[in-house]
């Protein structure tokens, strides 16, 4: 049951990024509207996939990679719906939805082993510190959405040569003031994720701090977001230098979730997951 | 036989500290027109002053002495220090050269930005003012008439007219692309000019929040902040204007670009880089165009707004190719005309006429009549000839003694039309006859008071 779930889910979402794809060639009214339907059905087969897989263990489905990134594509497809129904910028979905595909198919591909113990998921201080992660990461893959849509705008108004998107796209000064927000709900969120993660690990391990590569990551790719949110309210830093970092902030993301959770050893980390496991 | 002669400086010709001073003189002052009874070798007299051109435009007999007395009238009366020397700056366009010039002018083609829709107006304020004036008679009231009617041609079949107007709007859109909403902008309006009034015009009517004006002279600036209700600016304190300013429309005469690399890029962190939007449709450019790189900066010229309109290059080639083409097909119609004013030929089409009719009606009553013997048919040849030489004789002594008169062509043009002569060399649409009746009756009443 909870598998079927999963590909309805994964197959409405293919239906939507597919609808929002000839959205963007097209632009008929209805796709948007079908293509966001879609993703909406997705979200609610996910979601009661998810419930029905956390009902069975009895915890947060988060005990390996493939779990969390499952969670994670799950809180991104709602994040964004969310933000579809606030902005009614329905191009957004063009360049969103494709993410959302890449998320829940690599969740599919990627190992089932434990990462963690059951017991781990028992504590609020690690659902705090993975709800508010995930929310974060969400929000900066739609920042790093909306970075590509402003670079790709922005190139064609400086070059001169537009492009069959440029009458497509929202101008630059909306598309910039969506990834402000972005920007600016994120990075608290981020914050909270990182505080919350450290007073686990102290818990855990005695110490906040434990050089493991994670860990690392976490703090540079925290560190991008402080200095894209500083530059911005210091000197108002805007438009493509900020979409640039956006897309390197968003990068660091993708690197810390993925490589160091295969290849590194630590305890966020498959191999190490055996041995805390 | 009376010359037209075309003189002036425009754009291409004279730098704008130039033409600014005289336009403005000519403004201030009283304006020229007033001294033809003074100018003893002009006999009708226009006067065109705008921002970027100023022309007299009159016909006389003697060309070189015509030229230089209303040479000597730009000078005194406008009070030009003859310490600027004029010659280099001034072109003169005689007879053909000054119809096609004026048929150009009049259809936005010798413009700054080709097409602009101002040009024909302003003419018709300077042919309004010749009216009042009594300065046009029958030459260049003819030769406006039809300048306003190739302007009109040239428009709507080119889209050369079109193309002006979309620069505009291309500029809102592209406005509207970098800004979104623009209803909380700020706009300034470097300079003066038709197109960028033109741009300034279509940004105000899209909602903006603000405009303010910055041109060399400050009564220029008055005026144009008044028709925009925008505030003035000081022309020194430009850079510190840009500060608070999202788009700038900019259209100098300046030689070298007044806002630099530097200028900008120094300014953008007291901006807090918020976007800049540069439409500079002055030529020579007034933005370097090196501004472009510079991040959240925008510059687009006049080329570039242009090419954003879907006309190509080649297409736009044909189009000024397609304009031209009616230009010259008009400028050949009005010589014919200017030649049939002309003793001579007038004599020998009016000859012509009559001798056509003859041969016709000959025809038609020999063919009626079979039976007519050689020597019948010879006296009826012979007795419609000389009827007709007889009848034609006054007439044609009459315009063979006005042959000397300054005159002579309006006896002329008047002969033309009692023959019907006309046909061939111009037809004037009846349309076009109404409203310009129309036209002469505002003038008229305007005179009066």
């Amino acid at each position: 049951m909870e598998s079927l779930f999963l590909v309805i889910a994964t197959l409405c979402y293919l239906i939507g990024a597919a609808g929002y794809f000839i959205y963007l060639l097209k632009e008929r009214e209805v796709l948007p509207r079908i293509a966001w339907t879609f993703l909406l059905a997705g979200a609610l087969f996910h979601g009661a996939a998810l419930v029905m897989h956390a009902v069975v263990a009895g915890h947060f489905p988060l005990t390996s990679i493939r779990e969390a990134i499952s969670v994670f594509a799950w809180i991104f497809v709602v994040t964004y719906l969310v933000i579809q129904e606030k902005l009614q910028l329905r191009i957004l979905g063009s360049f969103v939805s494709p993410l959302a595909v890449i998320f829940m198919i690599s969740s599919r591909l990627l190992p089932t082993r434990a990462i963690l113990a059951n017991r781990a998921f028992k504590s609020g201080w690690l659902i705090a510190h993975v709800t508010s992660i995930f929310l974060a990461n969400a929000l900066f893959a739609v920042l790093f959405s909306l970075g590509i849509m402003y670079l790709l705008q922005e190139r064609g108004i400086k070059k001169k040569n537009f492009g069959l998107l440029y009458e497509r796209l929202p101008s630059l000064e909306r598309l910039d003031s969506i990834a402000r927000v972005c920007l600016m709900s994120g990075f608290p969120l981020m914050t909270a994720g990182l505080i919350t993660g450290f007073v686990y690990a102290s818990m855990i391990w005695r110490s906040p701090w434990n050089w493991d590569p994670k860990e690392v990551m976490s703090v540079v790719t925290w560190l991008i977001y402080a200095v894209l949110v500083h530059e911005r309210l210091a000197v108002g830093w805007r438009g493509r230098r900020a979409a640039w970092l956006a897309i390197l902030g968003f990068s660091a993301i993708v690197l810390t979730f993925v490589l160091t959770s295969l290849l590194f050893a630590g305890h966020h980390s498959v191999i190490s997951g055996k041995i805390y496991g | 036989m009376s010359h037209i002669i075309l003189l002036g400086m425009n754009h291409k010709t004279a730098p704008v500290e130039i033409r600014e001073q005289l336009a403005l003189a000519c403004q201030k002052e009283v304006n020229p027109l007033h001294m033809l009874p003074h100018l003893q070798q002009v006999e009708e007299l226009i006067f065109l002053s705008t921002c970027n051109r100023v022309e007299f435009l009159f016909t006389c007999g003697a060309v070189a002495e015509a030229i230089s007395e209303v040479k000597a009238l730009l000078r005194t009366h406008v009070g030009l220090p003859s310490s600027i020397p004029l010659d280099s700056y001034l072109y003169v366009h005689k007879d053909m050269e000054a119809v096609k010039h004026l048929f150009m002018v009049a259809s936005s083609l010798d413009s700054m930005v080709v097409g602009e829709p101002q040009i024909l107006g302003q003419l018709k304020g300077a042919y309004r003012a010749a009216v009042e004036y009594r300065t046009v008679k029958m030459i260049l009231n003819r030769l406006m008439h039809k300048s306003f009617s190739v302007a009109k041609r040239v428009r709507t079949e080119t889209c050369i007219g079109s193309c002006a107007v979309s620069v505009s709007y291309a500029a809102v859109e592209l406005a509207r692309k970098i800004f979104g909403q623009i209803n909380d902008k700020r706009v300034l309006l470097i300079g003066a000019g038709e197109m960028a009034e033109l741009a300034a015009e279509h940004f105000l009517r899209q909602g903006v929040k603000s405009m303010t004006v910055a041109n060399r002279t400050l009564e220029r600036a008055v005026e144009l902040a008044a028709r925009f209700k925008a505030q003035t600016a000081p022309f020194d304190l430009l850079l510190e204007e840009m500060k608070k300013t999202d788009i700038v429309v900019s259209s100098t005469g300046a030689r070298e670009p007044i806002i630099t690399y530097r200028d900008v890029r120094a300014r953008m962190r007291e901006r807090r880089n918020k976007p800049l939007f540069f439409i500079d449709i002055a030529v020579p450019r007034d933005i370097d165009p090196k501004v472009n790189e510079i991040d959240n900066v925008y510059v687009y010229d006049i080329d570039d707004l242009q090419g954003v309109i879907e006309f190509n290059r080649e297409e736009r080639l044909n189009q000024a190719r397609t304009a031209e083409h009616i230009i010259n097909e008009e400028t050949i119609k009005f010589r014919t005309w200017m030649e049939s004013l002309d003793v001579a030929p007038t004599i020998v089409s009016v000859r012509e006429k009559a001798e056509r009719i003859r041969q016709n009606e000959l025809r038609k009553t020999f063919s009626q009549l079979p039976d007519l013997t050689g020597r019948q048919k010879e006296a009826i040849e012979i007795l419609s000839a000389s009827i007709i030489k007889k009848l034609l004789h006054d007439p044609i002594m009459f315009l063979k003694k006005k042959a000397q008169r300054d005159t002579r062509a309006v006896y002329m043009d008047f002969t033309l039309r009692l023959f019907n002569l006309t046909e061939g060399i111009d037809e004037v649409d009846p349309a076009q006859v109404e409203s310009e009746k129309a036209l002469d009756e505002t003038f008229l009443k305007a005179a009066k008071k």
